[in-house]
């Protein structure tokens, strides 16, 4: 095959993809895949709860309180992610200016502003019987807390602009500079050394993994957050493409009207 | 019961903060997604009606 052909090839490929993101198509795969997607979270989460809670032993650090890590690392890098998944769609939008994108990373917010918050709820419990405080100006926490204040910005500028695209467009530009953030939020054990916080519980590196007693119902709760947060997103997603067709239907109705 | 000693009271709140936002969370989704769903139907019921 000729190179010419190959991309055209490919072209055709990628805009078939893309057919996907169109809302009617968006609307039918994804009320295929919802029940699935539970399903999923409900057999990952729901056991890995259940080892980390009941079946793993004390900690020669922490004792029992290391229990906490099956809630509070899942969250912490849920709350990332969530924002990286929401710079990716907010350059979807940007770039190719599909709708679904930029309403997929409007649903996101929240469940990040919520991921956040069990994070650092989280973190301050764990904090307080560990290192005697319950907060401390230490780079993750900080990088941590900057990054729920820039969620909660994001959702406030959503709620401010009437008009959508232009909503749309102001929030893609939040995101890309929270994004700072959150990486600042992964990475700011690895730039400071003087923090409180640990380095990484999971790493490619097994010296640094925690204990394999620890690990494999920490890697299942993992995948449950990761199910629950694509459930919720999908959920919500759905919900604000039916919120832009009632939008456009009254405004047609308006018109229409006089 | 599993003995949680005396990092009882930060694991069981943990747990407990965990679970009421996560639970929260799922409340105002499905409550959102419920009423879109109705918003449009009542939507598409009244352009139906003036077509």
């Amino acid at each position: 095959m000729s190179s010419p052909q190959r991309i055209k090839q490919k072209r055709e490929g990628w805009n078939a993809l893309w057919e996907w993101a169109a809302p009617a198509k968006f609307m039918w795969l994804t009320g295929r895949a919802l029940p699935w997607v539970l399903a999923l979270c409900v057999v990952t989460l729901v056991p890995g709860m259940i080892w980390g809670f009941f079946l793993t032993p004390e900690a020669v650090n922490f004792g029992t309180s290391v229990k906490i890590i099956y809630i509070h690392v899942p969250s912490a890098m849920m709350a990332i992610n969530i924002w990286v998944m929401m710079l990716l769609a907010s350059l979807i939008w940007l770039v190719r200016r599909h709708h679904v994108s930029a309403l997929a990373a409007k649903g996101a917010a929240l469940i990040g502003v919520v991921m956040t918050l069990i994070a650092l709820f989280t973190g301050a419990i764990w904090g307080q019987p560990m290192w005697g405080t319950w907060w401390a100006w230490d780079p993750r926490l900080t990088s941590f807390l900057i990054l729920f204040l820039f969620y909660l910005g994001y959702m406030a500028l959503w709620a401010a602009i009437e008009d959508p695209d232009t909503a749309a467009d102001l929030t893609s530009v939040l995101c890309i500079v929270g994004s700072v953030f959150a990486l600042l939020s992964r990475y700011a054990v690895n730039f400071w050394n003087q923090g409180l916080h640990q380095g990484a519980s999971l790493s490619l590196d097994k010296q640094e993994n925690v204990s394999d007693v620890y690990w494999l119902p920490l890697v299942l709760c993992i995948m449950g957050f990761i199910f629950l947060f694509i459930a919720l997103l999908l959920i919500r997603a759905r919900t604000e493409v039916r919120k832009r067709r009632t939008h456009a239907l009254e405004i047609r109705e308006r018109m229409a009207d006089g | 019961m599993v003995e949680l000693g005396k990092y009882a009271g930060a694991v069981l709140s943990s747990y407990g903060i965990t679970g009421l936002l996560l639970a929260g969370l799922s409340i105002v989704t499905w409550r959102q997604s419920v009423k879109a769903r109705r918003d449009l139907e009542a939507a598409e019921a009244r352009r139906a009606k003036n077509d």
